[in-house]
């Protein structure tokens, strides 16, 4: 076994070769680019010119670096688990640790560094889009740090299944909207969004969640994310002196996936798997994959893969996860898809939800809904390698905040009255049907993952 | 990008704005979506657009997620939506326009163009009897495709100019406009407002003396008459949308569109 270099700081990260896409005006091949009013152009080059001189400031480097440390405890474990890999196939499994980040998911690595961003523009102001919570949760997270005033668009729909969050930011002195126009989910709440920002432009900067929207999101949020898998490249080195025979994430828009593949992209033996959420199942329809059911075309400021209808218009998406309900992906991943260099798969909510009590029974770790998809993923691809596979999973963040969905989906909610959640957790996935009782999840009934 | 050659001849919008301007008035631009309340409706308001005073027709394709729209239009394209509107109606919808007598120009987000073919949507609009098309988030930097769609079919191209715009963008995107160049008078979505304001005074005199031979429409917050003269005072056109379409919204139907277009009309008469 050979020794390799130490966990290196995470300001390295932003420092480091980049992959050669995006090229200078934010397009990964024919995907990315900038599909914006004319009134937010100014605002998006103001944002690339402070960021592309911000990334190789040494002050800004030292900054962002203690933040890391001392604010979201970085960096995050690897933990090894191998009672759950033993439904892997004889595949061992290592998980990188991100829910145990400050606010409990990778969404804290971004917001730092655009908070820092907007304080170096001069904007007193930030807003953000949040789907499950995590993001905004973030965003009010930095502003109460750096002293912004924050607003957060959530779906209506999202702010009742997630009411934690909402109760969260708010403790945080944020200012939280619930979006009422369109589907009342992650996808309206970017559009209003938008809408904040084209109108308060000159005092707000959008601190947007993911590798999805117009340039320079894409790149600045994956240079961001990117520490994710820099870190784990080096620990999986240190400890197991190879790479992983795959890398696996969940993919909504797609940030905690290319934080954690863009150190691997270039180790043309590792595979990259991105699961998508695969809600009822691709062929019902109601799902979010959207590589792998929808194609190409424009949302939200950038051509990618989307769902839609003959008319072009977006398909709400389905899925149990929040945090992966987005009827887009960002145009990284579809560019990794069409070069072949990274594979993305569906899994249903029920995959996903047999992953999330395995890993709660087996490990003692409860994840969030979103990263029990990568999990399910490793079950499928774990078996499909074989023993002595090495499969390193992003754990992106974790599930104080699903509790409730995951209560009402395994029938362990019948003492509290019906909410709104136990009713759209079962309406997600089972229609009238209970969840599986939690104590089946041990014995191996996870399903073989034809759909994988 | 390559920057197409400036505004060649035979364009319908050029020719119609430059009739109004030439009999001392501002041209009155209407824009209504296809499909609210329902596409015959929304068609026969066009039409009562038209009877009205409007010099042209902004006729709107409905979208799932129009990030520039306000409220008021949100609330009408959303009905069209669900109820499933395509381009098949929007054509219907331009060839009732020419049959009326105004200048139809489609307005669409860049997706449901994408969506349905660039080429075939500039073939079949040609042919309907279409000018071309404004696209609010599509910037002269994407929209190559469209460019050469556009001047293949003989179409106008219209892009948006915003406050924010440096001089070189708006150098950029005046010279890939053909018909005319649209100018939002402020930063914000479609909606409207009290008063329009000094931004919009100066912007067109910014974009003027970029290139004195495009006309300029302004667009964002006309409401009435008074205001539509105002901003008549320094623009060829003035843009009316969410006005419009409040007029449906509250039940007026295509005869409270027509009482609109005439005050509207009448206070492009006295700039």
């Amino acid at each position: 076994m050979t020794t390799t270099a130490p966990v290196p700081p995470p300001d390295a990260s932003l420092t480091r070769p980049r992959p050669e896409w995006p090229d200078a005006t934010g397009h990964f091949g024919p995907y990315g680019g900038r599909f914006v009013p004319e009134a937010l152009i100014a605002a998006l080059d103001e944002l690339s010119e402070a960021y592309e001189a911000m990334r190789v400031d040494p002050v800004f480097l030292v900054e962002f670096e203690r933040l890391h440390r001392d604010y979201t405890g970085r960096p995050s474990p690897i933990t090894e688990v191998p009672r759950f890999a033993e439904h892997c196939g004889g595949a061992r499994v290592l998980l990188k640790r991100e829910d145990l980040n400050h606010t409990g998911s990778h969404k804290i690595n971004n917001v730092l560094g655009q908070a820092l961003l907007t304080k170096r523009i001069g904007k007193q102001r930030v807003i953000a889009e949040t789907g499950a919570g995590q993001h905004g949760v973030a965003t009010a997270t930095a502003a109460a740090l750096m002293g912004l005033d924050c607003t957060i668009y959530m779906g209506e729909e999202d702010t009742r299944r997630q009411a934690l969050n909402v109760a969260r930011m708010r403790l945080l002195g944020a200012e939280v909207i619930p979006v009422t126009t369109g589907s009342r989910t992650l996808k309206d709440a970017i559009n209003e969004a938008f809408r904040d920002w084209v109108t308060n432009v000159g005092t707000t900067n959008y601190v947007f969640g993911t590798v999805a929207g117009p340039h320079p999101f894409p790149a600045m949020v994956r240079d961001f994310q990117r520490v994710i898998g820099d870190e784990a490249r080096a620990q999986v080195l240190e400890r197991e002196g190879r790479l992983p025979d795959a890398v696996l994430a969940c993919v909504g828009g797609g940030s905690n996936a290319i934080g954690i593949f863009t150190a691997f992209v270039p180790d043309e033996g590792v595979r990259l798997v991105g699961l998508e959420a695969g809600g009822d199942g691709v062929e019902t329809g109601r799902h979010a994959s959207s590589i792998t059911g929808g194609d190409p075309g424009v949302l939200h400021g950038a051509r990618s893969y989307l769902l839609q209808d003959a008319n072009g218009q977006t398909i709400e998406s389905h899925s149990i996860s929040a945090g992966l309900d987005y009827p887009g992906v960002g145009p990284e991943h579809s560019y990794l898809h069409d070069i072949g260099r990274a594979e993305y798969r569906p899994v249903t909510d029920s995959q996903a939800m047999e992953a999330f009590a395995l890993l709660c029974r087996t490990e003692g770790i409860i994840p969030a809904i979103e990263s029990a998809h990568a999990l399910a993923g490793a079950i499928a691809l774990g078996r499909e390698l074989g023993p002595d596979s090495l499969l390193l999973v992003n754990l992106s963040g974790r599930g104080d905040k699903d509790v409730e969905t995951a209560s009402a989906w395994f029938g362990m909610a019948e003492h509290t009255a019906p909410t709104d959640d136990d009713e759209r957790a079962v309406e997600a996935g089972r229609g009238a049907e209970p969840g599986p009782p939690l104590g089946d999840a041990d014995d191996t009934t996870v399903q073989d993952g034809d759909a994988l | 990008m390559t920057v197409p050659p400036s505004h060649p001849t035979s364009s319908q919008l050029e020719e119609r704005i430059g009739a109004a301007v030439a009999e001392g008035r501002s041209a009155l631009i209407a824009y209504l979506p296809v499909g609210y309340p329902d596409v015959p409706t929304s068609i026969e308001a066009m039409v009562a657009a038209v009877e009205g005073g409007a010099d042209v027709v902004e006729i709107g394709v409905p979208y799932s997620d129009p990030g520039m729209d306000g409220p008021t239009i949100q609330e009408a394209v959303d009905v069209a939506v669900r109820a499933g509107v395509g381009m098949a109606d929007v054509l219907s919808a331009v060839s009732a326009v020419a049959a009326a007598g105004a200048v139809p120009v489609v307005m669409s987000y860049w997706n449901p163009i994408e969506r349905y073919g660039v080429d075939r949507f500039a073939a079949d609009l040609a042919a309907a009897g279409g000018a071309g098309a404004i696209t609010p988030d599509l910037v002269p930097d994407e929209a190559g495709p469209w460019i050469a769609a556009s001047d293949a079919a003989g179409l106008d191209r219209v892009f948006l100019v915003a406050p924010s715009s440096t001089d070189a963008r708006l150098a950029m995107t005046l010279a890939a406009c053909r018909g005319f160049v649209y100018a939002a008078s402020t930063m914000g979505v479609t909606g409207t407002r009290a008063t329009v304001g000094g931004t919009a005074q100066t912007l067109v005199a910014r974009t003027r003396e970029a290139d004195p031979d495009l006309a300029v429409c302004v667009g964002l917050g006309v409401s009435d008459g008074d205001q539509a003269a105002e901003v008549a005072g320094f623009a060829d056109g003035v843009i009316v949308g969410s006005a419009y379409v409040r007029q449906l919204l509250d039940g007026h139907g295509p005869a409270g569109v027509r009482a609109l277009s005439e005050d509207l009309a009448a206070g492009v008469r006295r700039r």
